[in-house]
């Protein structure tokens, strides 16, 4: 009776514990936007440029679509309004990962060239959330706004009507899955970094692999297509993390998209904790160079 | 003359063997440079599926294809990573005076160590160069007239030197503005998809075609691609060409002119 007491004593002082820990690091992120915040706001100039840049990047893109849009009625089944659905999804992921994990595992590979990753392992808090969101790029963030007007203009001209309510429930949440699974990818090869020294191309090759799930997983077809949609689907699935939001947002009456989300929960939980493992795995080997 | 070029062939030498250090990471990043093609294969297979047409204003799919491996193989010679922002860093640190001091013109420098970083790369991106466009033969309908590849050789050429004096240029504009990053991203945007290297040009509807046919840009990518796939000949093609050399010229002038300006200006900041 006794022991039972002290048993469930010790559960509730530990989830209290874990409840105190998970508004620690709520705050310890605040104050990490607050500062990139305060710093950006430092060079206003500048970042307004960068606002600017990134935004025309955008719509020089888009207009390379229009164009395309021109001499097709669909792309691998997209119509052109159901494809901008898809860019401004995109658009939405792609500005959460530039924003919170881009510049912070960019630097990470700099932190295990140069050593001060100690600095890091030395904190009371746990590494990879603290190399992970150290920095945020607010001027990122624009194209999220540019990507929320895209959207709702194109989903007022889709032509098979409005999206669904399960859709737009559940759009968001695919979309933070999708950037989830888009960072796994990311920490996972930035900690190969621990054990090739270095890894300048990175971002390169980040370029590269992405480059892939911008594009609707239907194109991929064909001998070649096929074999290579399985595996950016089941085995690194970087696929889903457009195709599923856009796809049930855009085109809910298609079932094949409904199957690919069930199938979105499982990727996104298993490319987090298979990162997560990479990442501890990748720690253990650090030898901490020339410090 | 004999020691100028003694001089220049040093520098050249100096630089093959700085750009040779690196060679395996080289090799693998041209490589891994030919992924966004899949996609783009991919996207106009499923283009041209949907259209139903053949072929999409004189372009059959193949044709496509072959675009974008020849604009790669166009961009290879005219783009110029890191000379525009090389000058202005120069500019910005200081190290620009030795310019001012040794007896060497910064131009020539820059021309010849670009030169040799070219080499370099052609040496090294050659095998996998090679062997993408062997994997995509079938892209292509054979090899194209003599006088064609002549005529393609030389816009390469062309497109080298466009390429670097209209960089140049840019980059001495920092003797006026010290940053020049938000300019020069700017020019990357407008490079990347009025020179060709996004899509081939002659798809965009008018006035857009006109209006990007009279700029300098088109040379880098898309006119040596053009000339290849037989989309410009005859009159076009010598048209073409001279217009080309003219743009060349200017930019030689230009980029010379900014530069005496420049360090006339100068008040030698940084260490």
């Amino acid at each position: 009776m006794q022991r039972e007491t002290t048993t469930t004593g010790h559960d509730e002082l530990r989830r209290q514990s874990r409840l105190h820990s998970w508004a620690k690091y709520l705050q310890v992120f605040g104050t990490f936007a607050r500062n990139s915040l305060i710093r950006d706001m430092t060079f206003r100039v500048d970042f307004i440029i960068q606002l600017i840049s990134s935004t025309s990047f955008v719509i020089m893109n888009l207009g390379f679509y229009l164009l395309i849009y021109q001499y097709t009625n669909s792309i691998a089944g997209w119509s052109q309004f159901e494809f901008f659905v898809f860019i401004a999804t995109t658009m939405l992921v792609n500005s959460m990962v530039q924003a919170f994990f881009m510049p912070n595992v960019q630097e990470f590979s700099e932190l295990i060239r140069t050593g001060n990753l100690d600095f890091a392992l030395l904190k009371p808090i746990d590494t990879q959330f603290l190399i992970s969101l150290q920095k945020v790029s607010w001027p990122s963030l624009g194209n999220f706004g540019v990507a929320l007007i895209l959207l709702f203009y194109s989903l007022g001209h889709l032509s098979d009507g409005a999206p669904s309510w399960a859709g737009m429930l559940l759009y968001p949440v695919y979309v933070l899955a999708g950037a989830s699974i888009l960072y796994s990818v990311m920490i996972a090869l930035a900690a190969t970094s621990i054990w090739l020294g270095r890894n300048q191309s990175l971002y390169d090759f980040w370029f590269y692999i992405t480059n892939f799930s911008r594009y609707p997983m239907g194109i991929y077809d064909g001998r070649w297509g096929t074999p290579m949609r399985q595996v950016f689907t089941f085995v690194i699935p970087i696929l889903i993390v457009i195709n599923v939001p856009a796809g049930i947002l855009a085109k809910p009456l298609d079932p094949a998209y409904w199957k690919l989300a069930l199938f979105a929960v499982a990727a996104t939980v298993v490319s987090f904790w298979a990162s997560r493992l990479v990442f501890q795995k990748a720690l253990r080997s650090y030898r901490s160079a020339s410090s | 003359m004999t020691a100028r070029i003694l001089t220049w062939w040093t520098i050249l030498r100096i630089c093959v063997e700085e750009r040779i250090v690196y060679r395996g990471d080289f090799a693998l990043g041209t490589l891994m440079r030919f992924l966004p093609i899949i996609t783009q294969i991919f996207l106009w297979t499923a283009v041209f599926t949907a259209a139903g047409t053949g072929s999409i204003k004189g372009y059959t799919r193949n044709e496509m294809v072959a675009y974008y491996l020849l604009a790669m193989l166009a961009r290879a010679f005219s783009s110029m990573p890191g000379l525009a922002s090389g000058i202005t860093l120069q500019i910005r640190n200081g190290e620009i005076k030795k310019f001012l001091i040794q007896p060497i013109d910064l131009i020539t420098f820059l021309l010849l160590s670009r030169i040799a970083h070219k080499l370099v790369y052609y040496l090294v991106a050659a095998a996998p160069f090679a062997f993408v466009f062997f994997l995509c033969r079938d892209f292509f309908s054979g090899w194209p007239d003599p006088g064609v590849i002549a005529a393609f050789v030389i816009s390469l050429v062309l497109g080298f030197l466009l390429g670097f004096f209209l960089e140049a240029t840019i980059g001495m504009i920092g003797f006026w503005f010290l940053e020049v990053s938000s300019l020069l991203f700017i020019y990357m945007l407008f490079n990347f998809f009025f020179s060709g290297h996004m899509f081939p040009l002659d798809i965009l509807p008018e006035p857009w075609f006109t209006l990007v046919d009279y700029l300098p840009l088109k040379y880098l990518a898309y006119f040596p691609a053009a000339i290849f796939l037989g989309k410009v000949s005859g009159p076009d093609l010598v048209h073409g060409l001279l217009v080309e050399t003219a743009w060349v010229a200017f930019f030689m002038i230009s980029a010379r002119v900014a530069m005496k300006k420049g360090f006339n200006r100068y008040s030698g900041y940084g260490g």
